[in-house]
């Protein structure tokens, strides 16, 4: 009952969201302006995991396979489609889910505590969609990005974890980076992000526009937006895994 | 010109509205006034169309807006001011930014237009020279001008203002009054004003509405105040010790 209500409410308001902006120049402004604190605020940090999170991988896989007869440079090849269609979409959203997401509730949570939403509504502003659209189109193209950026550093990662290590050689190395190349996990990859990027933008979003009470809801609002973004991108990472490799 | 007709609203089943009519007119400062509790944050927040009421009509002139469409009330809402308790400035933006908002999601104008039209509501409020500051960086008094100021600036026919003197000193407090009488008689506009401070009721209402318990109990102005026998006015206007021995020494007693 509770779910279908939340669920009834959700797609009301970006119902509501999805209409003729008033201004384009205003709405494009806001955009650019997400832009900016989800992509350029988070790179660093995108980055920061992606590259342990290759290097990681390329130990674990040169541990496993030391004493086996597979060649070695299937490391890099490993590195490269562990990144591509499961690690770098899935784990960069899950960290974005707490960073950007929870910052969007909480944003967006102030607004509604602070009166702002009201005075935007009174002045004749439509704040589901001035609030929350911009921040959809940024996050969905941004968070594509991100995921590239993601996917290229954690590969640079297993190359710094293996090769300077003495463990591969620098051709070897690229060898399995190029070796078996699908150009459709790529679309896996992107069709992952831009998923989870709707998901913990709108749950978010959702989760701040109708906060009520004070900091204590405030701080409750900004935890589900992260915990309920994580279990919709982990169950839509596995529907996405069947839907599109057809296992 | 506002007008209530029977409005009534609950949440749950606590009734908090039971049936007020009443006409706020133009040209005047309206008050609602009443004790914490009675219903004016409710009633105001109907009347501006942010709560749908259970049952009854607000008409704005000849337009029953509780009955529009979100997207009809939003086109009335051009017309539509608001000064909130908390001033509701949006911290990110500057004072400029935060008056000149409504223009630039709203209209057509040019930049030295918007730029005209700002400072003449900063200097309206008496606020000149503040355009680049921050709402933190100004005084809560100071916030209320900007508030009053970015109501103003699309130049409504009705303006409310929400507990426009709460946590103001008693200067401060005259100061947003008369700022707030004066703009709705030289434009002429429908001003709601929801307040519990004797000083605004005395001071500036011409068309007061006293709740109580979510009933309308007296209706009159700021003259008929002291001459009013009304029980239920008399111990909310007077509730103070030192008001109750002004009045007996203006009567006589």
């Amino acid at each position: 009952m509770n779910i279908f209500y939340h669920l009834g409410r959700f797609l009301t308001l970006l119902g509501t969201g999805f209409t003729r902006p008033e201004n384009f120049r205003m709405y494009w402004k806001e955009t650019m302006r997400q832009m900016d604190d989800i992509g350029v605020g988070s790179v660093v940090i995108v980055a920061l995991i992606a590259i342990f999170m290759g290097a990681v991988a390329a130990l674990q896989f040169a541990y496993q396979l030391s004493g086996q007869l597979i060649p070695l440079y299937y490391i890099g090849y490993i590195v490269r489609d562990l990144a591509i269609i499961e690690s770098a979409p899935t784990i960069t959203c899950l960290v974005l889910a707490g960073k950007v997401g929870s910052n969007m509730a909480a944003e967006i949570g102030g607004m509604r505590q602070k009166e702002h939403i009201d005075a935007m509504e009174i002045m004749g502003v439509n704040t589901a969609s001035y609030l929350i659209i911009p921040k959809l189109i940024a996050a969905f193209v941004v968070i594509p990005l991100l995921v590239t950026i993601a996917a290229s550093v954690a590969m640079v990662g297993g190359y710094l974890a293996v090769v300077p290590t003495g463990y591969l050689t620098d051709s070897d190395y690229t060898r399995g980076l190029t070796a078996f190349f699908d150009e459709y996990n790529i679309f896996i990859m992107y069709v992952k992000s831009a998923t989870f990027a709707v998901i913990l933008t709108s749950v978010s979003c959702y989760q701040g526009y109708f906060v009520t009470g004070g900091s204590v809801e405030l701080g409750k609002a900004s935890t589900n937006a992260v915990v309920i973004s994580n279990i919709l991108i982990l169950l839509s990472d596995y529907l996405i895994a069947v839907l599109l490799t057809g296992y | 010109m506002i007008r209530a007709e029977n409005i009534k609203k609950s949440f749950g089943d606590a009734e908090v509205l039971k049936g007020i009519s009443h006409t706020f007119e133009t040209g005047k400062c309206n008050l609602i006034i009443g004790r914490s509790g009675a219903g004016k944050t409710v009633m105001l927040k109907i009347l501006v169309g942010l709560f749908q009421p259970t049952s009854g009509k607000v008409w704005y002139d000849d337009t029953a807006v509780s009955t529009l469409s979100k997207k009809e009330i939003r086109s009335i809402r051009m017309q539509v001011g608001m000064l909130f308790q908390g001033s509701a400035l949006f911290d990110s933006m500057t004072v400029e930014e935060n008056i000149r908002f409504p223009l630039d999601m709203f209209t057509n104008m040019t930049a030295k237009e918007k730029m005209m039209r700002v400072n003449n509501c900063l200097e309206r409020v008496q606020l000149e020279g503040v355009n680049g500051k921050y709402p933190s960086e100004t005084s809560g008094g100071m916030q209320k001008r900007i508030g009053i100021a970015r109501s103003i600036v699309m130049e409504p026919k009705y303006l409310f203002c929400d507990e426009p003197n709460s946590g103001l000193d008693p200067k401060t407090a005259l100061l947003i009054d008369e700022l707030i009488a004066d703009i709705t008689y030289e434009n002429n506009i429908t001003t709601v004003i929801n307040t519990h401070d004797m000083n605004s009721v005395m001071g500036i209402g011409d068309n007061i509405a006293l709740l109580h318990q979510g009933k309308l109990v007296w209706n009159g102005n700021k003259s008929e105040v002291m001459e009013s026998k009304d029980q239920l006015l008399q111990e909310f206007i007077f509730a103070s010790p030192f008001l109750q021995r002004l009045r007996d020494a203006a009567v006589g007693k």
